[in-house]
C-alpha cells in the first residue's frame, strides 16, 4: 500500500526539464552608454523584444552586486524582464536577483572554419519545408535547422529558424535566422520587402532594408552587422 | 451534393453582404436552389439588402435554440422562388452561436438546397470562425487597397487552419473576389492593381466587380444588384462569378457600367 502512495507522490513532484528560447543582451562598458543605446534600438523595434524572456550575459563587464541590481532595475523600467544572468560569480547573484544560468554555448569560441562551429551541433540539423505561402499572423518557429518556404511570406508573419531561412518568393514579414546564436546562418529570398531581419541576434529594421535593390538577395552576418547583397545569376 | 460557401474578408465594409446577396440571387436566377445565411449576429444586414426586414419572424439563433423550426425561420424571396434567406438575430450577440447548433442547421440546409451561402461578419472572432467552419468553398472579398489585402491574407491563413476541412487534412477551395475596382484609379496608381493583389494573396481569382453606384441604389431599394439592375457592370460581374463557381470557364474581364448610345436613347430599365 505504501509503495502505491510513494509512486503517486513521486509523479506529483516530478522535475521536468524544458528549454525556452531567450534573447541575450550583453552589456558593454560604459554601462550608461550601453543603456542609452538600448533605448535607441528599442524605439524602432519594440515588438522584437516585446515580452520575450531576456537573459543578461555579463562576460564583458565587471559589476559589483549592487551594480547588477541597478542594471536589472534599469532594464525593468524599460519593460525588459530579466529571466537569468550569465557569466557572473555565484556570490554576485543570489536572493532578489535573477538566477545564474549556465548556457550550453559558454566555453571557448572556436574560430571560423569551413566546417560549422562545434558548439552549434547538438543534434542533426534538419530542414522544415513549407510549400504554401505564409499568411499574415502565422508564426513559424523551428530551432532545429533551416526553414524553406515555397511561396511568399506575408506582412505580419514571422519565421524563426535555428539555421538559415530560404524564401522562394517575396519576404514581407519578419525573418530571424540563427536564433540560437548561429552567426553563420543566412537569409535568402527572391524579393526583399521585409519588416525585420535578424541573424544570430543582430538585426536590421525596415528602413535599412528598403535601401537595398528588390531582386533576389541574401543576407549574412559580418561581425555584428547584417549585410545584404543581390544574388548574381 | 450541396455546396456550402462562406463569403468572408477579415476587413469590414468591403462587400461581403452585397456579394452574398448578389451571388445568391444570380445562382438562383440560373436555376439553382439557394439559401443565404446571415452570421452577423447583432448587426444583421442581409435582410435589409434583400428587402425582407419586415418579414423576419424567427432567426438563426431561434433555430439553434430550438425555439423555431428551420422552415419557420426561412424567408422565401418574392422575386425568385428558388432563393431563401435565413436571417440573423438582431437582439442577441455572437455568443449565442454554438458550433453544434451551426453544424445541425447547416446539415439540414444541405438537404434542402443546392447552395448554402454564409455571410460572415467582419473580424476573426467567433462569428467569422463559425461562419467558415463547415464551408467547402470560400469566397474572399477584397478591395484593391492595402488594409483590405492584408486582412484578407489573415483570413486566408485562418481558412487553412480553423475550418473542419483543414482539420481533416483537406484543402478548402479558396476564391478571391475583388470588389470596388476602379480601372482609372488603378491606372493612376491610387489603387492596387489586380496583379499586385494576386501576387500578394496567391489565390485564384473568381471575379472583378467594378465600383458602381448601382450597388448603393440596389441596397437602398432592398434588392440584390443582380435582381434590380442585371445589366449593370457590377451585376454582370456577379453573374460571371456565379457561373465560374458552377465550373464554367469565363474570360476574366471588368464589365463597365457605361451605357451605350442605344441605352442612352431608350433610357435605363426601371428597377
Amino acid at each position: 500500500m505504501t509503495s502505491v502512495v510513494d509512486a503517486r507522490q513521486a509523479t506529483a513532484t516530478r522535475f521536468v526539464c524544458r528549454s525556452y528560447l531567450a534573447v541575450v543582451l550583453t552589456p558593454e562598458p560604459p554601462i550608461v552608454e550601453w543603456i542609452a543605446e538600448i533605448d535607441q534600438r528599442i524605439k524602432g523595434a519594440e515588438s522584437f523584444l516585446g515580452g520575450a524572456p531576456v537573459v543578461v550575459d555579463l562576460n564583458a563587464v565587471k559589476l559589483s552586486k549592487l551594480a547588477i541590481v541597478h542594471l536589472i532595475s534599469e532594464l525593468e523600467q524599460r519593460g525588459i524582464r530579466v529571466l537569468g544572468l550569465e557569466n557572473v560569480d555565484a556570490f554576485s547573484t543570489g536572493a532578489g536577483l535573477p538566477p545564474l544560468l549556465r548556457s550550453s554555448h559558454s566555453g571557448t569560441v572556436i574560430p571560423d572554419r569551413a566546417a560549422p562551429p562545434a558548439h552549434d551541433v547538438r543534434k542533426e540539423p534538419t530542414t522544415l519545408l513549407l510549400d504554401k505561402p505564409i499568411r499574415s499572423g502565422q508564426s513559424i518557429f523551428f530551432p532545429d535547422g533551416d526553414v524553406t518556404v515555397l511561396g511568399s511570406v506575408a506582412s505580419g508573419a514571422e519565421l524563426v529558424a535555428g539555421g538559415s531561412i530560404h524564401v522562394y518568393g517575396t519576404l514581407r514579414g519578419r525573418a530571424m535566422a540563427g536564433s540560437h546564436g548561429n552567426s553563420r546562418a543566412r537569409i535568402f529570398c527572391n524579393k526583399i520587402e521585409a519588416e525585420l531581419l535578424a541573424i544570430g541576434g543582430y538585426y536590421l529594421t525596415a528602413e535599412a532594408i528598403d535601401q537595398f535593390p528588390k531582386g533576389p538577395v541574401q543576407a549574412w552576418l559580418e561581425g555584428d552587422a547584417v549585410k545584404i547583397a543581390t544574388l548574381d545569376r | 451534393m450541396a455546396k456550402v460557401v462562406v463569403v468572408t474578408s477579415g476587413k469590414g465594409g468591403v462587400g461581403k453582404t452585397t456579394t452574398t446577396a448578389a451571388l445568391g440571387a444570380a445562382l438562383a436566377q440560373i436555376g439553382q436552389k439557394v439559401v443565404i445565411v446571415d452570421f452577423d449576429v447583432g448587426l444583421r444586414n442581409l435582410d435589409l439588402v434583400m428587402g425582407a426586414e419586415r418579414r423576419v419572424v424567427y432567426d438563426l439563433i431561434n433555430v439553434i435554440q430550438g425555439i423555431a423550426k428551420l422552415q419557420q425561420a426561412l424567408i422565401r424571396d418574392k422575386r425568385v422562388d428558388t432563393l431563401a434567406l435565413l436571417p440573423a438575430s438582431q437582439t442577441r450577440d455572437k455568443d449565442a452561436l454554438t458550433e453544434d447548433g451551426v453544424r445541425r442547421v447547416i446539415a439540414q440546409l444541405r438537404q434542402m438546397f443546392d447552395w448554402v451561402i454564409c455571410d460572415s461578419p467582419a473580424g476573426i472572432e467567433r462569428g467569422a470562425t463559425l461562419a467558415m467552419r463547415f464551408a467547402d468553398i470560400a469566397v474572399i472579398v477584397t478591395n484593391p487597397e492595402v488594409s483590405s489585402v492584408r486582412d484578407s491574407d489573415r483570413i486566408i491563413g485562418l481558412l487553412d487552419a480553423k475550418t473542419l476541412k483543414a482539420e481533416r487534412g483537406e484543402r478548402i477551395d479558396k476564391h478571391l473576389l475583388i470588389t470596388r475596382y476602379d480601372q482609372t484609379r488603378a491606372a493612376r496608381g491610387e489603387m492596387l492593381c489586380i496583379d499586385d493583389v494576386l501576387e500578394i494573396l496567391s489565390t485564384p481569382l473568381l471575379g472583378i466587380v467594378p465600383e458602381s453606384e448601382e450597388v448603393l441604389r440596389a441596397s437602398n431599394l432592398g434588392s440584390p444588384v443582380t435582381l434590380s439592375n442585371s445589366g449593370s457592370g457590377a451585376a454582370r460581374a456577379y453573374f460571371d462569378a456565379a457561373r465560374r463557381l458552377m465550373g464554367e470557364n469565363i474570360e476574366m474581364t471588368v464589365p463597365s457600367d457605361k451605357v451605350g448610345l442605344f441605352g442612352k436613347l431608350f433610357g435605363r430599365r426601371a428597377a
